[in-house]
């Protein structure tokens, strides 16, 4: 028997699969050891920031300054998906709806969809390509200079000056966007199902009041004030351990805005699992 | 040798396999200026992040005044930084913001002097680096030599009782470099500053310095006064200052 096991660990086969599984233990284990990194540097990250905020260690006019660049500069794509989601979400509803009899519910469900769902994630997805691949590429480049360097010597924190202020700002935005997200959304399905399948506007609103409740508005809000945490600091994260050069922003960008869709996806799977379980 | 104010203490620094520091070690005597020679890449930049606490060594200690920086908190690096000024090598300029606003930044944050009074003394700083009609342009409007005054500027406006100068003649005209020169040794005299200056234009240095350092190889080899070091007997140290192509330094 053992004289078995031992031709066959001696086996070129057998060697051959020790080295290949070596070779995948060891770039698994490199992927693992990665991720943790990650993980970890992100905790502290979002640690420093918090004791920022709660020291009140704010920076007042860049904050604003911040609202407009990450938020109000984001107004009119979020406005132009959300119509057209709206649109097309209503298009393929609410013909099918009339023919099988239950025209009067489409209101509801375009409403129900949009601000449960797809106002706060379509908000978010498209304020992370921007806002987060700009975070990510302006901290990233300040980081390759050598101004996150210079900001350090000068006395100031990077976290308070640079990632407090964009944090605090787009907490403050994506709410808002959201909120003009889920009013055109359902604005463009209400006139979608009256243009292509004559619900009129009384009854479309009416079906929407009747299914989309206050909390459903505010769950929504309480999912982007998430993602707006999420976007600022996979970006500041991103941005702030860059390596490399102009190569290095560019690869740093590109990854923060992938994570953090990913990351979007992932969390709004979690929350409507527990927000809207219940319901 | 006066009271060292910055003590690094057989520091090792190393990058991935490259050993940058090994067994360094090396005090920056309060109220002189100490130049730093050595040859390009040999770590002479990093030696001034370790002073700053912008890079923690991974072996050995970093000492300023009696406080070993290594074991602070960044918290604590952070407060620390506000009396010590860099002047980076590459400028490192915020180029969100106009000279001015770069020069005028410390003032703004860590002190409570009005905006009058921050204007004056930016104005007053820029002059002595001949740069006063900058103030209102961007970074990206300066030459190269400009955006290393401004910096220069930037790291001594607040007047810090030990600055850290990374190649502050280099790539400046010979009149802005006397000029630059000047201030090093103006801010020592008025303020008993400590300096610490790299540099590799042996005139200056031979100017200003009051010690002089050569690192060579991750460690400090020659140390002492101008004189001192000029008639070292280390044949490498004589090879760099004559900056001749036949000697011991490997090409
Ligand atoms: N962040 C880093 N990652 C990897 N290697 C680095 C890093 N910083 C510096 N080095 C390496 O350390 C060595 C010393 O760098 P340093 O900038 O201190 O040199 P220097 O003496 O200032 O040179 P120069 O006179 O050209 O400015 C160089 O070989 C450089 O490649
Ligand atoms: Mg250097």
């Amino acid at each position: 028997m053992a004289q078995v096991l031992r031709e066959v660990e001696e086996s070129p086969t057998a060697q051959a699969v020790e080295r290949v599984s070596v070779g995948v233990l060891a770039s698994v284990g490199r992927k693992v050891s990665d991720i943790l990194e990650y993980a970890g540097g992100l905790t502290l990250l979002m640690w420093e920031t918090v004791k920022t905020i709660f020291r009140l260690r704010i920076r007042f006019a860049e904050t604003l300054n911040q609202c407009y660049l990450l938020g109000y500069q984001s107004l009119i794509i979020v406005l132009l998906t959300s119509l057209f989601t709206g649109m097309v979400f209503s298009l393929e509803s609410a013909v099918q709806a009339v023919q099988y009899g239950f025209g009067s519910f489409v209101g509801g469900i375009v409403s129900y969809t949009v601000v449960r769902e797809l106002g706060p994630m379509l908000s978010a997805v498209v304020v992370a390509g921007r806002a987060c691949a700009a975070i990510a590429a302006e901290l990233g480049s300040m980081e390759v200079t050598e101004q996150i360097e210079a900001l350090k010597s000068l006395g100031l924190a990077p976290v308070r000056f640079l990632v407090v202020p964009r944090l605090l700002a787009l907490m403050i935005m994506l709410p808002l966007l959201t909120i003009f997200a889920d009013v055109i959304g359902v604005y463009g399905g209400q006139w979608i199902a009256h243009a292509q399948a004559h619900i009129g506007t009384q009854d479309f609103m009416a079906s929407a009041r009747q299914t989309v409740g206050f909390e459903d508005v505010v769950k929504g809000l309480f999912k982007a004030i998430v993602f707006a945490i999420v976007i600022v600091m996979i970006g500041s994260y991103q941005g702030l351990t860059t390596k490399g050069g102009a190569a290095g922003v560019g690869k740093s960008a590109t990854s923060a805005v992938v994570t953090c869709i990913i990351l979007i996806f992932i969390l709004n799977f979690i929350m409507s699992y527990f927000l809207y379980a219940g319901a | 040798m006066a009271e060292p104010i910055a003590r690094l203490d057989d520091v090792s620094v190393r990058f991935g396999e490259r050993v940058v520091l090994q067994n360094c070690s090396l005090e920056v005597p309060e109220g002189a200026i100490t130049c730093i020679i050595g040859l390009s890449g040999a770590g002479k930049s990093t030696i001034l992040r370790l002073l700053d606490g912008l890079l923690r060594p991974d072996g050995g200690h970093v000492y300023l005044r009696e406080n070993d920086i290594c074991h602070m908190r960044e918290s604590q690096l952070i407060e620390m930084r506000t009396k010590i000024g860099f002047a980076f090598q590459f400028a490192a300029l915020f180029d969100s913001m106009t000279v001015g606003e770069n020069v005028s930044l410390p003032l703004r944050e860590h002190t409570t002097l009005s905006e009058k009074e921050i204007y004056d003394i930016v104005m007053h700083t820029l002059e002595s680096v001949g740069l006063a009609h900058t103030y209102d342009n961007m970074p990206s409007e300066l030459s190269g030599g400009m955006l290393k005054r401004a910096g220069f500027a930037r790291a001594v406006v607040t007047n810090p009782e030990l600055v850290l100068y990374d190649e502050p003649t280099t790539g400046v005209d010979p009149i802005v470099t006397h000029l630059l020169t000047d201030t090093i040794k103006r801010l020592r005299k008025q303020l008993n500053a400590t300096a610490v200056v790299i540099s590799h234009d042996l005139q200056s240095i031979y100017m200003m310095a009051d010690y002089v350092a050569m690192l060579f190889e991750g460690a400090i080899i020659a140390n002492g006064t101008v004189e001192e070091v000029r008639k070292s007997n280390n044949p490498i140290v004589q090879q760099f200052l004559q900056g001749s192509e036949v000697g011991p330094i490997p090409l």
